[in-house]
């Protein structure tokens, strides 16, 4: 009915709490399924491809924050205990659907195959990083992988989902746009420009948000009222589903369904995964000044990763021989790709004025001659470029 | 040729530019059936139809944050902010994404196709909130092209060349003169040097610079100051950002003296940067100092926006002190 013609004759308020939404979730903590869950089609090569980008993920982020502490990298940011998430939702989506996140899914990228040496070279800002040194570490990008680079800056990345998958539609590529966000992030005005106009303009997105409890040290309950982020695609006329992000059932299951709606009818979806930050912020946060241990032990129980080895060992698809296996080769091969990236080249001079434009307009080729020119008198004080101002 | 005003050549040249390229996307608040609220895109979604001609709904940093997106994605996003004073709450996405895209991915990604049009300028009794001139604020921001025509026929070939160029532009239309601009515009399609000012008149004892609307004031102080035998070089600047520094400073060296005018306030206005500019680049040649004609350092009056504005008697008599001093 037409909403100028539902009247009422008695001042009825709607209570902020009236939508609530229930948790999805398939697994239990041991590995098995609750019974009547509805689970979702993985055969035994896509469930060990996921958990392996998920170990991965989880030996990457304690090495590379390790690495930070002994001073060899400038900043780390882990995805400890959101896993789960990470990859479950990269497992539903088509390899060549778009994906642009917040900063904290690396395991999505690396379920995509983003190799132990693209990743080193992103984080030591060498010369074979695609970024060319450019962002702190972590701001990861692949054009190959439909994986758009990382931006600092909270929540922009959302309405330009929006515009990326308009895009998709118009192309008829059938492929759809995810863009991933922390409930911290979902306060942001972009968060809300964006649901709006992806529900009037009816594009193929779908909106993660990545609810893990802390924006920083701003626990949930001091970033909104009301019932997490979820209910709000309902007031935007979007379709809206809660789950339980330390399931990864649940969250591919999720997932491939909010899939078929953004490309089969062109529709927005959101999905809020419910999880846990277990790791500080980054490697520059102190979590225990906002936070207590108990909190965070009830929630290391609920460990995704550990979850899901249950359901795997449960299937016979899994065992521990092979568990240890895996994990020694990761850690080998996360430490030797990050020796190898750490002795590389550093990036060109030259890339200070590169891909401001498409060609470097004449200022900036004047600056750089000038600065070359200055490194020329001053080599000592410059000692990554002195070298290669006069050969790229 | 054909006779039209201003808007009329930008709504030509829009339609030019989507019929031969059909990845060319208009869209803004009110930009769809009404054809925006100064109908510079008119008839657009008619022809285009509803997915290439299209309204948002009222949120500036959704629609740049949107037309990122797009252009990200290949399509080439011609976005409109319906005043230039409503560009704010898109200014993250504007300065933080669009102009930073391409240099952050090392060039895996770009918004190259991306064009923001917004008219800007008072003199149309628009008050405080409907007359700024931002451009100063984005001229700061390097990965931006900023683009501002003085009349139909620059407006159409600039349009164009903006909507075609591989990097981000904002296209700044001068809304006081959208139809008292008249003039003759090639019909076919023809593109206009973006980064290159453009020199109007010869003149030998001051350089007069200026862009957008404040070409017309500019040009009738070069006739009051001829009449008392005062030869003046007329330069458009047409591109504040990559701005053309060799055409203003061949002209100074020749005439030793300029003058700089936009109707923005002078503290932080971009005659501030031309002026740090050219002394640097023509200090020995330089007769008198350097003189800018701005609005004064307050918001954008109503009542006494004809006091405020930086008008053809105000250049007459800095022109006058200038060749005097």
């Amino acid at each position: 009915m037409d909403i100028q013609e539902r009247v009422t004759h008695t001042p009825d308020f709607t209570p902020g709490n009236a939508l609530q939404i229930p948790i999805y979730r398939v697994l239990q903590q041991d590995g098995s399924v609750i019974p009547g869950a509805v689970v979702p089609d993985l055969d035994e090569a896509q469930a060990l491809k996921i958990y392996h980008a998920m170990v991965f993920t989880r030996v990457l982020d304690e090495r590379m924050l390790a690495a930070q502490r002994q001073g060899r990298l400038s900043f780390y940011l882990q995805s400890t205990g959101e896993e789960a998430t990470t990859v479950g939702f990269a497992a539903a989506l088509d390899d060549a659907d778009m994906i642009m996140a917040q900063y904290r899914e690396q395991g999505a990228l690396a379920y995509r195959g983003f190799t132990v040496e693209e990743f080193m070279n992103q984080l030591f800002g060498n010369d074979q990083d695609y970024g060319k040194g450019r962002q702190m570490p972590i701001h990861y990008g692949s054009r190959e992988l439909h994986y758009m680079t990382i931006s600092s800056p909270l929540a922009t990345q959302i309405p330009q989902a929006a515009g990326y998958a308009y895009g998709q539609k118009l192309a008829g590529n059938k492929h759809c746009t995810v863009t991933v966000f922390g409930e911290g992030a979902a306060s942001e005005g972009d968060f809300h420009g964006a649901l709006n106009m992806a529900a009037v303009l009816k594009v193929p997105v779908i909106f993660l948000c990545r609810n893990n409890g802390y924006a920083i040290s701003t626990p949930s309950s001091e970033q909104f009222a009301g019932d997490g982020i979820a209910p709000r695609a309902v007031g935007y006329g979007m379709q809206s589903i809660r789950v339980d992000g330390n399931d990864v059932l649940a969250v591919c299951k999720a997932m491939q369904e909010a899939r078929k709606l953004a490309v089969e009818q062109n529709e927005p979806v959101l999905v809020e995964a419910m999880s846990y930050r277990l790791a500080a912020h980054s490697s520059s946060d102190d979590p225990s000044g906002y936070r207590n241990k108990a909190e965070e032990d009830k929630w290391r129980a609920k460990d995704p990763i550990l979850r899901m080895k249950n359901w795997l060992l449960a299937q016979n698809w899994w065992d521990e021989a092979r568990e240890k296996q895996l994990l020694e080769e990761l850690r080998k091969q996360v430490l030797a790709a990050m020796k190898l990236a750490q002795q590389r080249p550093t990036v060109r001079l030259e890339d200070l004025i590169t891909d401001v434009y498409d060609e470097p307009p004449a200022l900036l080729r004047q600056q750089l001659e000038s600065l070359k020119a200055h490194i020329r008198k001053y080599p000592a004080a410059y000692p990554k470029s002195a070298g290669g101002v006069d050969h790229g | 040729m054909a006779e039209m005003n201003l808007l009329q050549a930008i709504n030509n040249a829009l339609d030019i530019a989507m019929a031969s390229n059909d990845k060319v996307i208009c869209f803004g608040e009110d930009v769809g059936v009404f054809g925006g609220v100064f109908r510079a895109t008119s008839h657009l979604q008619e022809k285009y139809g509803r997915a290439r001609c299209f309204n948002t709904p009222l949120v500036e940093q959704g629609i740049i944050g949107f037309a990122n997106g797009l252009a990200a994605q290949g399509s080439v996003p011609v976005a409109e902010i319906q005043f230039a004073d409503y560009i704010f709450p898109a200014f993250d996405q504007i300065v933080n994404e669009a102009a930073k895209f391409r240099y952050r991915s090392g060039n895996l990604f770009d918004v190259a196709g991306l064009t923001i049009r917004t008219p800007y300028g008072g003199g149309i009794a628009g008050g405080l909130y409907h007359s700024q001139s931002p451009e100063a604020y984005f001229a700061h921001t390097p990965g931006l092209k900023i683009v501002v025509p003085r009349n139909p026929h620059q407006a159409k070939g600039l349009l164009l060349a903006s909507i075609r160029d591989p990097n981000p532009v904002l296209f700044f239309e001068p809304k006081r003169i959208y139809r008292a601009s008249v003039g003759e515009v090639p019909e076919e399609d023809y593109e206009l040097p973006l980064g290159q000012a453009e020199v109007l008149k010869e003149g030998a004892d001051i350089t007069l610079l200026a862009w957008g609307a404040q070409m017309e004031q500019i040009e009738k102080a070069a006739e009051l100051a001829e009449k008392e035998g005062i030869s003046c070089e007329v330069i458009d600047l047409r591109s504040i950002l990559p701005w053309d520094a060799d055409t203003v400073a061949a002209s100074v060296m020749k005439t030793g003296r300029l003058l700089i005018s936009h109707e923005a306030p002078l503290t932080g206005g971009f005659a501030g940067e031309i002026a740090a500019t050219i002394q640097e680049r023509c200090f020995l040649y330089l007769e008198s100092p350097i003189s800018r004609v701005t609005g004064l350092d307050t918001p954008f009056p109503l009542v006494l926006e004809k006091e405020y504005l930086p008008d053809h008697l105000k250049l007459f008599e800095a022109i006058k002190q200038s060749v005097n001093f």
